[in-house]
């Protein structure tokens, strides 16, 4: 609304944390956690200092972030800037792209490898897998797989990279040492979001359009149970699952519904829905700090990301953020 | 000694027959390639004019069979990991051809699947010959209600919207702005009535108030002209000009005679809707949300242009055949029939939502686009209104007030 007033806030609050770090000379103790949300209409980043609950930066980006990865000693951030055909690298101390990486064309999401050498990434308008080697920032493999890939997730051990394909509808199970398919396995309409439970013991995969999150055993893979959502008041067709993550400790997942507006809490034994929690408008991503004690919650249209306090399960803050927030990651740093 | 080692190489051997075997049963399921399926549609055609007030209305070549074209592809790259392959046959009928003809050498050279790109009259035609014959007939471009009421037939899908749905979805959102008084232009042709009728019962359900009519004659001649803008700019204002207060003009014009005409060139400054300014669809080239413009980009590669509603009800037919394929690993007509009419079918095609089937005229349920040619100014249903099934079915006859009895 009153622009300009917001700025000069926000340039007070950066002088008074500027001095404060001056006044203390050495960075205050590692309690507080960087995030990072990707604005997809924004063309930036919004910085989050988990600490104080709010958005201490924000950096101007490429043509439609949208996936975001951390290196892991969380110094790089990999941003899929779709409409550029390119991955661009943040330096996250100086909060500015340093470099590219190719992408291939419409790169929309990123996963890093465990050993931090290789990003896999979907691009969408080319129904491929591309492996890049971050030192050498060269390609090195292709996979092709179904229409519209989108979702990535790999095996705790790395040995497995899934793929979502949104219009074929499959989850692809990549061999990451042959760089081949070794199984398709049919989902429902539009799967988003692929994660293996962190025992490996089993692999979960949201299904937008179809409304419903597919169990996989990967030892066979097949879809060994589907999880499905009732939201009383809500009509069926609004139920939509993206974003989806697990507890470190494998115990609850948490789904994004889309615009159900609604974050559901599962137990991933029983499969059963806990509990909703109303979070923003068109819920996307998800991430936990990497204490594991909040997840943030990017809204798509409500230009905000909810903090989800995972003790409590209570959504404890909504921090507005840039235009279209879409992905998040959260660095130790 | 000896034993030992022979019986080590037996089982070396066995071993390795074991494992040579398992990987010759395995390697097929787990890729999933059971040895090839086809899936064969074809696609028959009417012409459709070429004169259309507005160039950018022109027809291409390719229309509605370059949105089939991208499905297959799109269809053939999953079937590439299942061991199915699709193909398309383009059957554009001349003036005067007979479609039924036209389906016998489909049928002959073993095509189950067809788009119909027709008229009312030749798709129900098409239907009642096809009765007897296991095929399956999309129809995707005519929006008669007729064909979904009392001439429905168990063997079309209808891909297109109806008119009745295109109306209410108009007025939905309509009435959501509060333009609730309308003045209504129709066309004298008998498809202009057929839209008229439409957007009549969507006033009376919404609390819409036509306050009059007005019939805008055909009297022949051509769309081009050097010097159209002149005697347009003189004409529409008479058109519409000592009509009572109105809100909003709209406009049922299916034969591209006068509607684009009207939009800043009436008598009273008002915005127009139906055939022209604010348009009801199914699909327009400038629709992006919901990752559509994926669906935009591919079209635009293989096409080298916008993608249509045409073009598009003719990619989600040839979708709905490809989802059917994937999921039950069959191109019997019979299976594919038994699986979209099932409780499991549901397609997703950018609108946001999920699209299913309404069991009791074969009707896909979809959202309605508002567009004026520039943009996407608004998707129906509109929030508020409500249905105890599916929203979707605020759009059009609902199964209470049908009169189809599908066979």
């Amino acid at each position: 609304m009153n622009a300009p007033g917001k700025t000069r806030i926000g340039a007070l609050a950066f002088y008074v944390f500027a001095l404060s770090a001056l006044a203390l000379f050495e960075p205050a103790p590692a309690k507080a956690f960087t995030a990072y949300i990707s604005n997809e209409k924004g063309n930036s980043i919004s910085i989050i200092d988990t600490d104080k609950l709010e958005v201490v930066k924000t950096v101007p980006v490429g043509h439609r972030p949208r996936g975001i990865a951390l290196n892991k000693d969380g110094s790089e951030l990999y941003i899929c800037a779709g409409d550029d055909d390119l991955i661009q690298i943040l330096d996250t101390k100086k909060l500015a792209v340093v470099g590219t990486l190719p992408s291939g064309p419409d790169p929309e999401l990123l996963i890093l490898s465990p050993d931090g050498k290789l990003l896999y990434l979907s691009n969408e308008n080319d129904n491929m897998v591309t492996a890049i080697d971050v030192a050498s920032r060269k390609a090195v493999a292709e996979i092709p797989v179904g229409v519209e890939p989108e979702g990535m997730g790999l095996s705790p051990d790395g040995k497995v990279l899934v793929n979502t394909s949104e219009t074929t509808n499959m989850a692809h199970l990549i061999d990451t040492q042959t760089r081949k398919i070794f199984a398709n396995v049919l989902v429902d309409a539009r799967p988003r979001a692929a994660q293996y439970t962190p025992d490996g013991s089993e692999l979960w995969v949201s299904s937008e359009v179809g409304g419903t999150v597919s169990v996989i055993d990967p030892a066979n893979p097949k879809v060994k149970q589907k999880i499905t959502f009732q939201i009383p008041g809500l009509s069926k067709e609004a139920i939509q699952p993206v974003g989806l993550r697990f507890t470190p400790d494998g115990k609850r997942a948490f789904v994004a519904l889309g615009p159900a507006n609604r974050v559901a809490v599962i137990d991933a034994a029983t499969k059963k829905v806990e509990k909703y929690l109303l979070v923003g408008q068109r819920v996307w991503q998800l991430a936990f700090t990497p204490d594991a004690k909040y997840l943030y919650a990017t809204n798509g249209v409500s230009n905000d990301v909810s903090v989800i306090d995972v003790a409590s399960l209570k959504v404890v803050k909504s921090i507005a953020v840039g235009s279209f927030p879409w992905g998040v990651a959260i660095s130790p740093q | 000694m000896a034993l030992d080692h022979h019986l080590r190489i037996i089982l070396k051997h066995s071993l390795l027959a074991a494992l040579l075997g398992v990987a010759l049963v395995a390697c097929p399921l787990r890729a999933g390639a059971s040895p090839g399926i086809e899936i064969k549609a074809g696609f028959i055609s009417a012409p459709h004019t070429q004169e259309t007030v507005s160039i950018l209305d022109v027809p291409a070549a390719d229309d509605g069979i370059a949105g089939a074209k991208l499905a297959i592809e799109d269809n053939n790259t999953t079937g590439s990991f299942l061991g199915q392959s699709f193909t398309i046959e383009d059957v554009p009928l001349k003036p005067g051809d007979d479609p039924v003809a036209a389906l016998n050498k489909l049928v002959a050279q073993g095509i189950f699947f067809v788009l119909a790109d027709v008229p009312a009259d030749s798709l129900l035609a098409l239907a009642d010959a096809a009765k007897d014959k296991g095929v399956l007939l999309f129809n995707t471009s005519a929006p008669d209600d007729s064909l979904r009421e009392e001439n429905c037939r168990a063997d079309v899908f209808h891909v297109a919207p109806s008119y009745s749905m295109l109306a209410d979805g108009l007025a939905q959102y309509l009435v959501w702005k509060q333009w609730t008084r309308w003045l209504l232009i129709k066309g004298s042709h008998p498809q202009d009535e057929l839209y008229a009728g439409a957007l009549r019962h969507a006033a009376k359900k919404f609390g819409a108030k036509i306050v009059e009519e007005r019939v805008y004659e055909d009297t022949g001649g051509g769309r081009r002209s050097d010097s159209g803008s002149v005697q347009t700019q003189r004409l529409i204002p008479v058109a519409t000009q000592n009509a009572p207060a109105y809100d909003v003009l709209i406009a049922a014009d299916e034969s591209e005679v006068f509607a684009n005409y009207l939009p800043f060139r009436t008598w009273d400054p008002r915005p127009v809707a139906g055939s022209a300014g604010l348009e009801p669809t199914s699909w327009d080239g400038t629709h992006e949300q919901w990752g559509a413009i994926q669906l935009q980009n591919r079209f635009m590669k293989l096409a080298a242009r916008r993608m249509n509603a045409r073009d598009n009800n003719a990619w989600v037919a040839v979708r709905m055949i490809g989802e059917a394929a994937t999921r039950t690993g069959s191109n019997n007509p019979k299976a594919i029939r038994d699986y979209l009419t099932g409780p499991d079918f549901a397609i997703a095609a950018f609108k946001g939502q999920k699209q299913t089937l309404r069991p009791w005229n074969q009707q896909l349920r979809q959202p309605i686009l508002l567009g004026d040619g520039r943009m996407i100014v608004s998707v129906s249903p509109q929030e508020g209104f409500l249905h105890q099934t599916s929203e979707l079915d605020t759009l059009g006859f609902d199964e209470p007030e049908t009169k189809c009895k599908l066979k």
